[in-house]
């Protein structure tokens, strides 16, 4: 395929945008910083689906589309389902010999939310990529029903504070954890999974690359700061992301084959995951006193899942 | 009595859906769709965008300007075209041609400020200032250097 180069930045930057400016994403939000990406990472053909969520109702407010590709948008629990139904129309169609341009280049792409991945549309993924078809899927987690004003989902880690999930003189915000859906989908034997993270755009462009290069179902979760719902300013996107992977509170790294794991981040200074916290209004509560047990115990967590990542990258099993 | 027009709504998905001629799955016509570019689009990832022939439907003819409070403002003379605010610009806001940063897109910038944190130099060769301050005003009261703090 057409890889761009990613040698460095000024070289990425020579590629020509086809994710358009004037859609109508909060100023500051991640989504666009990582579709952006993935769309400048690859001078192939591009079909993609997005299903509903923040980046699909604003991108394609009639009359207008952000989207300089193929694009579908699909009900809030079909990314997959749309992108498998693209693609093996397209194989079909390439068999058949009724394509207009059969040796054009083309890769396919699902954005969902985290709302939809890990939750609404889990079982029709889970379904897309049992059978293989040949697709990337981007999950943009930002951990909550951002689009629809804030709800947990199965993705808002433990003591976040949602609109379902409140925090007051009762409640210290979830109280569940947050799902482990680079594990589920690594279980699924997909040829490349992995979690990355737009901070460190040359790691998550190497990671985009090598999904798109796979032939197979790829899963890549990548953390989406959400300036509204995390509450900061949005200045701060990529600060907060720093924060995010330097406490490891969202490690980046590869699983291939469902079991070589790789871990492609070591910050050289790993922060307390209290500063990554403080920095955000959801977990402002966990500062009383009668909550700071949840921060231990999510730095306690955090540690574990560390050793556990290290542990698994050394066996190369 | 009915209008037969009136009564389409019968018909309607056979007929949008080119299906009363029972054509095959791969015949069927397209129902809605928006184009992004006027004519042929192949190989617009090659072009810049003052190449493309963009049609009405697309957001880059249109503008959130009026979303702003606060505009970055560019000062070249400080830049050393690292690209940091082009990778991170979630607007598609930074102009950047032959590896070289040119300024700023003012119909397409929200004013988030991302671009100012990311900037790297010293003094930054970006900063933010209430939308109404004049460029010539903005650029002749910038900052020096700074100096490190001392430990
Ligand atoms: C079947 C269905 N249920 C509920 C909704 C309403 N809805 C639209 S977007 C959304 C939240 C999307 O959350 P997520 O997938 O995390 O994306 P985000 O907006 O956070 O990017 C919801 C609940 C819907 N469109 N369809
Ligand atoms: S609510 Fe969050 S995810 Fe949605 S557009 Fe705003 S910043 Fe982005
Ligand atoms: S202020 Fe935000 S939208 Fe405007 S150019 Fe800077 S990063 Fe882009
Ligand atoms: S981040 Fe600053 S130094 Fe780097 S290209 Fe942009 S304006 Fe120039
Ligand atoms: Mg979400």
């Amino acid at each position: 395929m057409a890889i761009t180069s990613i040698k460095n930045l000024k070289e990425f930057s020579t590629n020509n945008d086809r994710f358009e400016g004037a859609h109508l994403l909060c100023p500051g939000c991640a989504h666009s910083m990582i579709v952006r990406e993935l769309m400048n990472c690859t001078d192939d053909n591009l079909v993609i689906s997005t299903n509903t969520g923040c980046l699909e109702v604003s991108t394609a407010v009639y009359p207008y589309t952000s989207w300089d590709t193929s694009w579908i948008h699909i009900g809030f629990e079909n990314a997959a389902t749309a992108i498998s139904g693209a693609e093996a129309m397209y194989k079909a169609r390439k068999r058949k010999g009724t394509l207009k341009d059969p040796d054009a280049p083309v890769k396919f792409v699902a954005f969902g939310g985290d709302g939809s991945t890990y939750d609404i549309g889990f079982q029709w993924l889970s379904g897309a990529m049992e059978r293989g078809h040949d697709f990337t899927y981007i999950c943009l987690d930002n951990e909550n029903y951002a689009n629809t004003g804030g709800q947990r989902s199965s993705s808002t880690p433990i003591g976040a504070t949602t609109t379902t999930a409140q925090a007051g003189s009762h409640s210290y915000g979830k109280k569940e954890k947050k799902k482990d859906i680079v594990s589920i989908m690594a279980a699924h034997g997909a040829p490349y999974v992995a979690q990355l993270a737009p901070n460190k755009w040359k790691s998550m462009a190497q990671g985009f690359q090598k999904a798109l290069g796979t032939e197979g179902p790829c899963f890549i979760n990548t953390v989406s700061a959400c300036t509204t719902e995390w509450r900061f300013d949005p200045k701060d996107t990529i600060h907060i992301t720093d924060l995010a992977t330097d406490s490891l509170m969202f490690p980046i790294y590869e699983i291939i084959d469902g079991h070589e794991l790789n871990i492609l981040y070591r910050p050289k200074n790993v922060i307390p995951v209290e500063e990554y916290l403080a920095a955000q209004g959801r977990y402002k509560h966990l500062f009383k006193p009668e909550h700071k047990h949840v921060i231990e115990s999510i730095q306690k967590e955090i540690d574990q899942k560390w050793e556990m990542l290290q542990r698994r990258e050394e066996a190369r099993i | 009595m009915q209008d037969q027009d009136l009564c389409a709504a019968q018909n309607r998905g056979v007929r949008e859906l080119g299906a009363e001629k029972l054509v095959g799955w791969d015949e069927v016509q397209q129902g809605v769709v928006i184009n992004s570019f006027d004519g042929d689009a192949t190989g617009i990832v090659h072009q810049k965008a003052e190449e493309r022939v963009y049609s009405d439907f697309n957001s880059y003819t249109a503008t959130v300007a009026s979303w702003r409070v606060q505009k970055p403002v560019f000062n070249i003379d400080v830049c050393i075209d690292c690209q940091n605010c082009w990778v991170w610009c979630p607007d598609s806001s930074i102009i950047s041609r032959d590896k070289q940063m040119l300024g700023i897109d003012y119909d397409h910038c929200k004013g988030c400020g991302v671009c100012v944190e990311v900037c790297p130099t010293n003094p930054k060769s970006l900063l933010m200032f209430t939308e109404h301050t004049e460029l010539d005003a903005a650029l002749s009261g910038w900052p020096e250097k700074t100096k490190k703090e001392e430990k």
